[in-house]
């Protein structure tokens, strides 16, 4: 249930010094690229912020992000917001179970009506009710049930975000983005296979700290977050710039650290924080480490071609196809021409050549 | 359509249709004009045809003698557009990875300041020959919507891919998607248009070298 205490109470008997907590705000400021001079209003606005209600849908999904926020770094902004929020429903954290469970969902979504938030994880099948259910209840009813009394519903990774692997060619359950189902409630999402730790609390704490969600792009993802693209920021853009590219994951440009563009790095159209914040605990990120961006917090990412492919070069190739069409406009070509060339022998068998006595004036 | 559709429209089924017009309409015209030949020449040949095909062929990417001078603008700016647009096409890292995952040929490329300068210049100078075409009443008078539309295809995807590269005007996904399909429209009329110089001017100088030089004549 959510507590009444403010958080820096909460803080305070958890073991975290007034310094402690104001360096929290100035990095949760950092991180969501708010301005510096906001760090005191947001530590002021922290003060008096309550526990808010948090509940947690898991519905076509791997757990994957649920991995990636509770195994973030320690000691973490995550683990300070995991310890703020009250986490009212959750299925791989919580102990309860069946019926139980299902009681501590409806009860806080009574407690709390219209000021908990939601936060889904998992694409929702339309193909059939039955293809994924909880506690007996489609995925579908769950959301329209629990969205309904929600502040706000967060779709974390790129399956609640964007239907992600589960509404992949050729979508066998009818997989759809939480954000095709939800109207009527503001919808934040927070794509990435699995996404990064800070975006997901980055966007409660602001609803915590500011009692509202952050600015959003065009696909409804926080801009703090996903504004930039991460061949932008890429440790190894100096050497797109220079034209240096490894061909292969052991060649020579491979060792020396060159752009992995070649290796079908879809660094340039994704939008993440992956090349700033990074991972485990700031310590690198794919690119980084050797591996193209697979692009997997934009839409239809696992239809976008393959991960190893440029993104320059076509999603087929069409050289057999092409090959045919040549050989078909050359039989086309063929028959034009002989076709010009039967006309003008024609033409040159029937001509009648004019004589002086054509040209001359009959009188 | 989202822009995520457009791209994977632009990079799939649209470049498929682009390929296959592309190859068809340019195998059907190359067919045609060799199959339709040139008039036998009865007369006795004063000159060898073959050498003097080849030095046209070679000679005509000068300028005339006299005509540097005289049109300034359309000759620096022809060259410059030219070998611009060869330098963007074939020595743009993307645009290698394209030809390596199509024919595996791969070769080294420029940085990719060199080739945004080089796009920037390229377009400066199409736009130079387009207000030289403009200014002048016989060559605006000689010009027909072919020409304009030939120009515009081909200004398109230096502009769309200078403004994707640069993360200008549109997000960068929607600027690729629009510069894929610029490129796929000027792949698609090739064949149809003055575009189709661009592989017949082999054809058209050496028979004309050829022509010449038989009767004796020196490019």
């Amino acid at each position: 249930m959510a507590s009444t205490l403010p958080l820096t109470d909460i803080l305070r008997a958890w073991g975290v010094s007034r310094r402690g907590f104001l360096k929290f705000c100035t990095g949760l400021t950092a991180a969501m690229a708010l301005p510096p001079a906001l760090a005191p209003r947001l530590a002021e606005a922290l003060e008096r912020a309550r526990r808010p209600s948090v509940i947690w849908l898991s519905f076509q999904e791997c757990t994957g992000c649920t991995e990636s926020l509770t195994r973030a770094a320690s000691p973490s902004i995550e683990q300070l917001i995991l310890s703020v929020i009250s986490l009212d429903y959750h299925h791989t954290l919580q102990a309860a179970a069946g019926r139980a469970a299902e009681d501590d969902r409806r009860r806080a979504m009574r407690d709390n009506a219209g000021k908990y938030l939601l936060v889904v994880d998992g694409s929702v099948p339309l193909g059939n009710p039955g293809f994924s259910t909880i506690a007996g209840i489609a995925n579908r009813d769950m959301l329209a049930e629990t969205a309904a009394g929600a502040a706000a519903v967060i779709a974390v990774g790129s399956c609640a975000a964007f239907g992600g692997l589960p509404a992949a060619a050729p979508n066998p359950t009818g997989a759809v983005a939480v954000g095709d189902l939800v109207k009527d409630r503001p919808v934040v999402n927070i794509p990435g296979c699995p996404p990064i730790p800070v975006a997901i609390t980055g966007v409660l704490a602001h609803y915590l700290a500011f009692g509202r969600l952050p600015e959003l792009d065009a696909l409804g993802r926080p801009l703090a977050f996903y504004g930039e693209a991460i061949h932008d920021r890429c440790t190894r853009r100096a050497f797109y710039d220079k034209g240096l590219f490894a061909q292969g994951f052991d060649d020579e440009g491979a060792r020396q650290g060159w752009c992995l563009f070649g290796l079908g790095c879809k660094g340039p159209t994704t939008f993440n924080a992956c090349a700033t914040l990074k991972w485990n605990g700031g310590v690198s990120f794919p690119i980084q480490s050797g591996h193209p961006c697979l692009g997997c917090a934009q839409p239809s990412f696992w239809d976008a071609g393959s991960f190893y492919a440029p993104l320059s070069e076509p999603l087929d190739t069409p050289q057999r196809l092409a090959v045919a069409a040549a050989a078909g406009g050359a039989v086309l070509g063929a028959a034009a021409g002989a076709t010009a060339v039967a006309a003008r022998r024609r033409a040159a068998a029937a001509r009648q050549p004019v004589t002086l006595d054509d040209l001359e004036v009959k009188k | 359509m989202s822009s995520t559709a457009l791209l994977l429209w632009a990079k799939g089924p649209g470049f498929g249709i682009a390929a296959v017009l592309f190859a068809l309409g340019t195998a059907e015209r190359l067919m045609e004009i060799l199959w339709l030949g040139r008039k036998a020449d009865l007369a006795r040949p004063r000159g060898q045809a073959a050498p003097q095909a080849a030095r046209t062929l070679l000679a005509r990417f000068l300028p005339a003698p006299g005509m540097l001078a005289r049109a300034p603008v359309v000759h620096v700016g022809g060259y410059a557009f030219h070998l611009g647009l060869a330098v963007v096409v074939f020595l743009y890292a993307p645009h290698i990875a394209l030809v390596r995952g199509l024919f595996h040929l791969g070769w080294a490329g420029l940085p990719g300041g060199v080739v945004d300068g080089v796009t920037a210049l390229t377009l400066a100078a199409m736009l130079a020959v387009l207000a030289a075409r403009l200014a002048d009443p016989v060559k605006r008078l000689l010009s027909d919507a072919g020409d304009y539309f030939a120009w515009a295809v081909t200004f398109l995807p230096l502009l769309t891919g200078l403004l994707a590269v640069n993360r200008l005007l549109l997000p960068f996904q929607s600027m690729l998607a629009l510069h894929l399909l610029s490129v796929e429209l000027l792949l698609a009329t090739f064949p149809a248009t003055r575009l189709v110089h661009a592989v017949t001017f082999v054809l058209a100088r050496s028979y004309t070298g050829a022509i010449a030089g038989r009767k004796g004549a020196h490019s």
